[in-house]
C-alpha cells in the first residue's frame, strides 16, 4: 500500500493558481516544482508525492487510482463525463467560462460549423438547446477558425476576454461557469479517507477566508 | 476499424493464460467452498437470455447490453448480470422451492464499455443471491459472507462501504417537494459529484434549514457514529426505519466479527433505481476500482413473478485476482515417459499407473536413441526412457532414470 496522498497536478493554465493554493494550505511545496521538469515529485515531510500531467490526462490517472487526489477544471471534467471519480470541492481559483463566441456580424446559417477542443460539451450543449450543428474538432488557436471561414461559431474558454477581442470575436451565450476542481478516486476516498479529509478540510479553510476577504 | 488482424480479440475482451488461469481458479475455489460453507448452492444459467426480460431487468443502461437477435427476430442479451437471470430461474423453475433460497453462481457477465478501448467488456464474477429474507440480519449475513470470501482470496487490506437507499430516497423525499429537483439530487450524488450537489442546493429556493440537512448528508461517512448524527440530520423527516435497519445491521456484523471491515456512507447511491435498501461496495488497498458491490433489490423479484425480498453481492473476479496475495496451487511433479515403438505398451501403461498414482505424466514418442536424448535434455523434471540402448541423459548423475 502506497502510504501518503498521491496528487495529480495540472500543467499549464491552472499550475501556478493550484500551486499558490497548495503553498497556502500549508502543503510544503518544493521550490524547483516549478522549474523542474520531472513529472513525479516527492514530498516525504509532508507524506505527499505530485504528479505532473496534462490537465485533459487528471481524471483518468485518479479514476484509475494512480492518483488518490487531483486538481483539475471543471471543463475537463465536463468534457471526459464518464470518469469515475468523486469531485468533492469546488477551489473556486481559476475561474472562467465556456462559451459560445463569433464574429460580430455573425447570423444564423443553414448548415452550422462550430469549432472547439471541446466536442462533447459543445456537442451536448447544441443538442439541448434543439440545434444540429457541426463539430470541428481543433487542438488549439480556436479562435482563428472564423477567423479563416472554418467555422461560424467557436466553443472555448473565456477568461477575460482578451484574446476573443484581440481576434474581433464576440461572446454570444455562457455555456458553464468553470472552476478548479478537486476531484478523488473511488477506493482512495476509502481507505485513505483520513489523508483525503484533511486536505479537504486544508482547503476549505483557505477558500472560505480567501471567499471573506474578497468580499466587501 | 480496419478489418481484424490475427493477434487481435474484440475490444474488452481478454485472454487468461495458464498461470494467471490457475491463480484464478484456486481463488474460485476457495471463494466457492466458503459461500457453500454458509449454505449457498451453485447454479448455472445459460449466457443468453431475452433482452426484453432479463436485458431489462438488469441494472445496466441499454447502450451497455451486448444484443444480438434470433431467427425469429427477439432481442437476446449476452447476459449483464446474473441477478436478472437468478430472479428468472427463481420465479420459474424454483418457483415451488420454499423462500429463503440461497444460491450462488461463477460466471462471466457482459458490459459494453463507453469509453477508452482497453476497459474489459466481460467481467468474471462470483456471487451470491440471498431470496426471501428482507431482515437487517440477511443484509448482515451477505456482507459477513464478503468478508469471509475477501478473506479466502486473500485480499490483504480491503473495506466496505455500507449506505441505505431507503435513508436518501425518504430524506430527500420529505426535504426536496419538487420531483426535479430530488432526481437531480440523486443523479448528482449517483455520479459523485458532491460540488454539483452543493451548487444544486444553493441555487435552489428551499428553506435553510432544507439546505443545512442536505448539505450534512455529504458528510455522513464513517463508523459506526455515523449512524447518531444521520438520525440528528434527519430529525423530524422520518428515515426511521432505515436507520433502525442499519443500527441492527451494525448490531449482526459486530456479532459476526467483521465491523472492523465495514465503514457507513449514507451517500452511496450504487447503480441508479436498482438497489433499494442496504447497499455496498469493497475496496481493496492498492487497486483504483471497487472490487465488490452488493446490496438488497427488493423490487425485482417481482418482474419475474414471485414478489420477494432479496439481497446479494458478486465480487468482481478479475480485480480481485489482482490484489489477491494467493499463488497458484504447485502441482504435483511432471514425469516423461520417452517410449519408441518396441516399447510402446510398456510405457504406455506404465504412463497409467503414475498416472493413477497422483503424478502428471506426458508422454513423448521418439524414432531413436539419439531422439530419446534431445527430449530428454528437453524435458525439466523426471524422465522415464523406454528406448533401447537407453540415452547418456538418462543416467543417475542427471537425477534421470534409465529404464
Amino acid at each position: 500500500m502506497t502510504e501518503g496522498l498521491r496528487v495529480a497536478l495540472p500543467k499549464g493554465r491552472i499550475f501556478d493558481e493550484a500551486v499558490a493554493l497548495l503553498r497556502r494550505c500549508g502543503v510544503p511545496l518544493p521550490a524547483e516544482l516549478e522549474a523542474s521538469r520531472r513529472l513525479v515529485l516527492a514530498v516525504p515531510d509532508a507524506a505527499l508525492t505530485f504528479i505532473l500531467a496534462k490537465p485533459s490526462d487528471v481524471p483518468t490517472y485518479v479514476e484509475y487510482g494512480v492518483a488518490d487526489v487531483g486538481l483539475v477544471g471543471k471543463d475537463v471534467l465536463m468534457e471526459e463525463e464518464a470518469r469515475d471519480v468523486y469531485e468533492l470541492l469546488d477551489l473556486g481559483i481559476s475561474r472562467c467560462r465556456i462559451a459560445v463566441a463569433a464574429k460580430p456580424d455573425w447570423r444564423p446559417c443553414p448548415a452550422p460549423r462550430v469549432a472547439t477542443k471541446y466536442p462533447r460539451i459543445a456537442s451536448a450543449y447544441f443538442r439541448e438547446r434543439g440545434q444540429q450543428v457541426e463539430i470541428i474538432k481543433l487542438n488549439g488557436s480556436v479562435e482563428l477558425a472564423p477567423l479563416v471561414g472554418l467555422a461560424d461559431r467557436i466553443v472555448d474558454i473565456v477568461s477575460t476576454g482578451q484574446t476573443l477581442r484581440e481576434n474581433g470575436l464576440v461572446e454570444l451565450e455562457t455555456i458553464a461557469e468553470v472552476t478548479t476542481r478537486l476531484i478523488a478516486n473511488l477506493v482512495s476516498y476509502r481507505m485513505k479517507s483520513r489523508a483525503v479529509d484533511e486536505l479537504c478540510a486544508r482547503l476549505e479553510a483557505v477558500i472560505r477566508r480567501q471567499r471573506t476577504e474578497v468580499a466587501p | 476499424m480496419s478489418r481484424p488482424r490475427v493477434f487481435e480479440k474484440p475490444l474488452g475482451m481478454r485472454d487468461w493464460l495458464p498461470d494467471e488461469l490457475a491463480k484464478r481458479r484456486r481463488i474460485e475455489a476457495r471463494v466457492l467452498r466458503r459461500m457453500a460453507a454458509w449454505g449457498y448452492r451453485e447454479i448455472e444459467t445459460p449466457t443468453l437470455e431475452y433482452d426484453e426480460t432479463v436485458g431489462k431487468a438488469s441494472a445496466t443502461a441499454d447502450d451497455q447490453r451486448f444484443t444480438l437477435f434470433d431467427r425469429q427476430g427477439l432481442s437476446l442479451v449476452l447476459r449483464p448480470d446474473m441477478t436478472a437471470p437468478i430472479a428468472r430461474v427463481v420465479g420459474s423453475l424454483l418457483a415451488d422451492v420454499p423462500l429463503p433460497l440461497r444460491l450462488c453462481y461463477r460466471a462471466s457477465v457482459f458490459r459494453r464499455q463507453r469509453k477508452e478501448a482497453g476497459r474489459s467488456a466481460e467481467f468474471p464474477q462470483i456471487g451470491v443471491e440471498l431470496v426471501g429474507d428482507g431482515s437487517a440480519d440477511a443484509d448482515a449475513e451477505v456482507i459477513a459472507l464478503a468478508v469471509d470470501c475477501l478473506r479466502a482470496a486473500e485480499v490483504a487490506r480491503f473495506s466496505l462501504a455500507v449506505g441505505h437507499m431507503g435513508f436518501l430516497t425518504e430524506l430527500l423525499q420529505v426535504t426536496v417537494p419538487e420531483a426535479v429537483l430530488r432526481d437531480e439530487l440523486k443523479r448528482l450524488l449517483a455520479r459523485r459529484d458532491f460540488v454539483g450537489f452543493r451548487q444544486a442546493v444553493g441555487r435552489s429556493t428551499l428553506p435553510d434549514a432544507a439546505k443545512e440537512r442536505l448539505l450534512a448528508l455529504l458528510s455522513l461517512r464513517g463508523g459506526v457514529e455515523t449512524l447518531e448524527e444521520a438520525a440528528r440530520v434527519a430529525a423530524g423527516v422520518g428515515c426511521g426505519a432505515a436507520l433502525d435497519t442499519l443500527r441492527r445491521l451494525w448490531d449482526v456484523l459486530e456479532a459476526y466479527g467483521v465491523a472492523a471491515h465495514v465503514v457507513f456512507d449514507l451517500t452511496l447511491i450504487g447503480h441508479l433505481g436498482y438497489y433499494t435498501g442496504v447497499l455496498f461496495e469493497g475496496y481493496a488497498a492498492d487497486h483504483g476500482f471497487p472490487i465488490l458491490h452488493g446490496g438488497r433489490y427488493d423490487h425485482l423479484m417481482a418482474l419475474f413473478a414471485r414478489p420477494a425480498p432479496a439481497t446479494g453481492f458478486a465480487l468482481v473476479l478479475d480485480r480481485v485476482w489482482e490484489v489477491s496475495a494467493l499463488a497458484p496451487e504447485p502441482g504435483p511433479p511432471t514425469v516423461m515417459v520417452v517410449y519408441d515403438d518396441a516399447h510402446r505398451t510398456e510405457a504406455l501403461q506404465t504412463a497409467r499407473r503414475l498416472r493413477d498414482e497422483g503424478n502428471v505424466v506426458v508422454t513423448c514418442w521418439v524414432p531413436d536413441a539419439d531422439a530419446a536424448d534431445r527430449a530428454a535434455e528437453r524435458a525439466g523434471g523426471r524422465v522415464l526412457c523406454f528406448v533401447d540402448k537407453g540415452p547418456a541423459a538418462c543416467g543417475p548423475k542427471t537425477g534421470r532414470e534409465a529404464r
